[in-house]
């Protein structure tokens, strides 16, 4: 190395140290939250890099329940959420806390029958196999859903995951809506007291439980059977059709789900003949009073490409964007993000 | 090798002897040297004795975090945490015995296995095997601890499930069938699936201590049994095993305490099922399990501290399981010791 690269280099370092210490480095904003939508969010701020070069984004995907944790703490300027925060938690925020849905995914019923035939379930059906009082593939009420099919005199063998999920969250908030006794003995949250099946830790757990066991059930996200090539249910809708799950389907579900001004809904079983009913939406957390002006400049910038063009990526990662009427309240909303 | 794989607590115990000892030590020297003015020997005395101390303050504060943050749990639920089996994240209702138990037998599990295989492999290394197999053996077993647990886990799913399932749990229910152990319908996923990938991941760590263990024997035991015309049967298991039982006692502990702590290859076999069934073909849970299934998405105060209370039962146990083996060393040597003076 000579004499005079070695000096440029202690130049370069001088005046990185010097820029970075008189505040003309980038600005950081930090997130931590859902693992479900990370795939996305991490296109989004790669993406976003190219449009406003002055921010970077760093997220971590800790789970939900972390996400709501450190918002709460304020150690991080935005939160994510699989799930709706609670009216308990919310009392615990030292301001208010907006939600920010931004993209959805439908949970799907995987399954390992001999011959792969196709399968149609309702919501009835889904409970009682997995509050284990349907035993066998060719039960009545399996049957009589499936007429022609030939379902194999078998066991069922019902999967859940063993890890808290938003995935388990939107099952069972279906389940709850569907069936009283579900409701009843087991209830809805990202883990349950299971009434029956074993555990597989996260999707890839389930999928392989259910891929290596003959008359196994399970569910997992959509996004995961697709890449995985597994077959999945085509479920009954609150409207009396059997609907596949898609992005279409998906998103059908959004437009017509009873969604309130906070934005906290449940798009289970929502009403509409094409709508798929076992889906969920994911969330972003923001004060809406926020504490550094520079910041949450920002960060109201960022949110609202998000909700624009950062929605058009969403169906080439297997997510279902938010129709546009939606897109256009929770853009509204953004606006009243105080700086 | 293998002290970068070992539980914490093993490790911060092991590290508090040595460095009391260290400590100790100092102390008798100096006492014999009788200069204890020297600036450079008190430095050092102060030195280690502050290091031991980091790991005291250490311990302690872990597990009075796990005390504050599961206090409101521990008020609310009392003793039953401990003795009920209910874990419903839903209702708030949370009992911890399911987790205990499946800790313990699966650990017990893996013990039973990994202790003859890695004993016997110990003894085959230091005594029997030719010169030139050794070392190539050797290094195959240390490279089977450096497999990381999650790999291990993924295999556990795709192939070890598969096989188990298909050729030795039908061949276990056919011939133990009859006892509670090995009845009931075979999923795969299992409190012996858990038992067995622990047993796998314990191999390596009970092997090397032994085999450093066994290699530490000197080698006028051996030679003094074949001068009294022991075979090669009686001088490994009079001279050597029996001379080296202390130290091989302590290697299952180490096995042992790292079994207890085990977390994501077991997570991915056992089937994740908080229940209490005398069938090991049955799915199980262990403490170390729903904490990292659970942790990442409670929301709810409640849960939160349930969890970090079954933290506090692990640490607690991890801790008990230790003194009592302590214990239960000490016994086993001052029986031998008390033989060997009659």
């Amino acid at each position: 190395m000579t004499k005079s690269y070695r000096s440029k280099i202690l130049l370069g370092l001088t005046i990185a140290f010097g820029l970075s210490t008189t505040g003309w480095a980038q600005m950081m904003i930090n997130g931590a939250g859902a693992t479900f939508p990370y795939p996305i969010y991490s296109k989004w701020f790669d993406e976003y890099a190219k449009v406003d070069p002055s921010v970077r984004f760093n997220y971590q995907s800790i789970g939900s329940g972390g996400g709501q944790k450190q918002i709460l703490a304020q150690t991080v300027d935005f939160g994510a959420s699989d799930g709706p925060m609670s009216d308990d938690n919310l009392a615990k925020a030292p301001g208010k806390i907006l939600h920010i849905p931004t993209v959805a995914g439908a949970v799907v019923l995987t399954y390992n029958l001999a011959g792969n035939p196709s399968l149609k379930l309702d919501g009835e059906a889904v409970a009682e196999i997995y509050l284990g009082q349907i035993k066998k593939w060719n039960d009545p009420k399996i049957t009589a859903l499936n007429a022609g099919a030939k379902l194999p005199d078998q066991d069922i063998v019902v999967v859940h995951r063993s890890d808290g999920s938003g995935t388990t969250f939107i099952f069972t908030d279906y389940l709850s809506k569907v069936s009283a006794e579900w409701k009843q003995k087991a209830g809805n949250n990202t883990s349950v007291n299971w009434p029956s099946g074993i555990g597989g830790k996260g999707n890839e757990g389930v999928s392989g439980q259910v891929k290596q066991t003959p008359g196994a059930i399970g569910y997992v996200e959509l996004i995961y059977a697709v890449q995985n090539k597994m077959p999945y249910a085509e479920v009954k809708n609150s409207a009396g059709q059997f609907v596949k799950p898609t992005i279409e389907s998906v998103t059908a579900a959004l437009a017509t789900a009873d969604i309130p001004d906070d934005f906290r809904f449940s798009m289970t079983n929502a009403p509409g003949k094409d709508a798929y009913p076992i889906a969920g939406a994911t969330w972003l957390l923001v004060y809406q009073q926020q504490k550094d002006a520079a910041k949450g400049k920002k960060l109201v910038e960022f949110l609202k490409w998000a909700l624009t063009k950062g929605e058009g990526m969403a169906k080439d990662l297997n997510y279902a964007p938010l129709p546009d009427d939606v897109q256009q309240r929770v853009l509204k909303r953004i606006d009243e993000i105080k700086t | 090798m293998y002290r970068s794989g070992l539980p914490l607590l093993i490790n911060v115990l092991s590290f508090m002897a040595v460095a009391a000892s260290i400590a100790v030590g100092e102390r008798s020297v100096q006492a014999r040297m009788a200069s204890p003015s020297r600036f450079g020997d008190k430095a050092f005395e102060w030195l280690t004795l502050a290091m031991a101390l980091v790991v005291v303050v250490l311990i302690t504060l872990i597990g009075w975090q796990l005390w504050i943050g599961s206090s409101v749990a521990i008020k609310k639920f009392g003793f039953h945490f401990l003795v009920t089996s209910t874990w419903d994240p839903v209702a708030e209702q949370f009992g911890a015995l399911p987790f205990i138990y499946g800790t313990l037998v699966s650990s017990l599990i893996a013990l039973l296995i990994a202790v003859p295989l890695s004993i016997a492999t110990a003894a085959y290394l230091t005594e029997l095997a030719p010169l030139w197999l050794r070392q190539p053996l050797v290094s195959l077993i240390e490279m089977l601890a450096a497999i990381p647990s999650v790999i291990l886990g993924l295999w556990g799913i795709f192939v070890m499930i598969p096989w188990l399932r298909d050729y030795p749990f039908p061949f276990l229910k056919r011939v133990f069938g009859w006892t509670p152990f090995f009845s009931g319908p075979i999923y795969g996923p299992s409190m012996l699936a858990g038992g067995i990938i622990i047993a796998v991941m314990i191999l390596p760590i009970i092997t090397s201590v032994s085999r450093e263990i066994l290699r530490s024997v000197p080698d006028l035991q051996r030679e003094a049994a074949y001068g009294l015309g022991a075979t090669r049967w009686e001088a490994t298991r009079i001279a050597v095993l029996s001379y080296a039982k202390k130290g091989l006692f302590g290697a299952v502990i180490l096995g042992l305490g790292r079994a207890l702590g085990e977390t994501m290859a077991v997570t991915m076999v056992i089937g994740n099922t908080p229940q209490i069934a005398a069938s090991l073909f049955k799915p199980g849970y262990t403490l170390a399990s729903v904490l990292a299934n659970e942790f990442t998405e409670a929301t709810t105060d409640m849960y939160l501290q349930a969890l970090f209370e079954i933290g506090l039962v692990l640490f607690g146990i991890t801790i008990l399981v230790n003194l009592l083996a302590q214990l239960l060393l000490r016994t086993i040597t001052t029986a031998s010791t008390t033989r060997a003076v009659q």
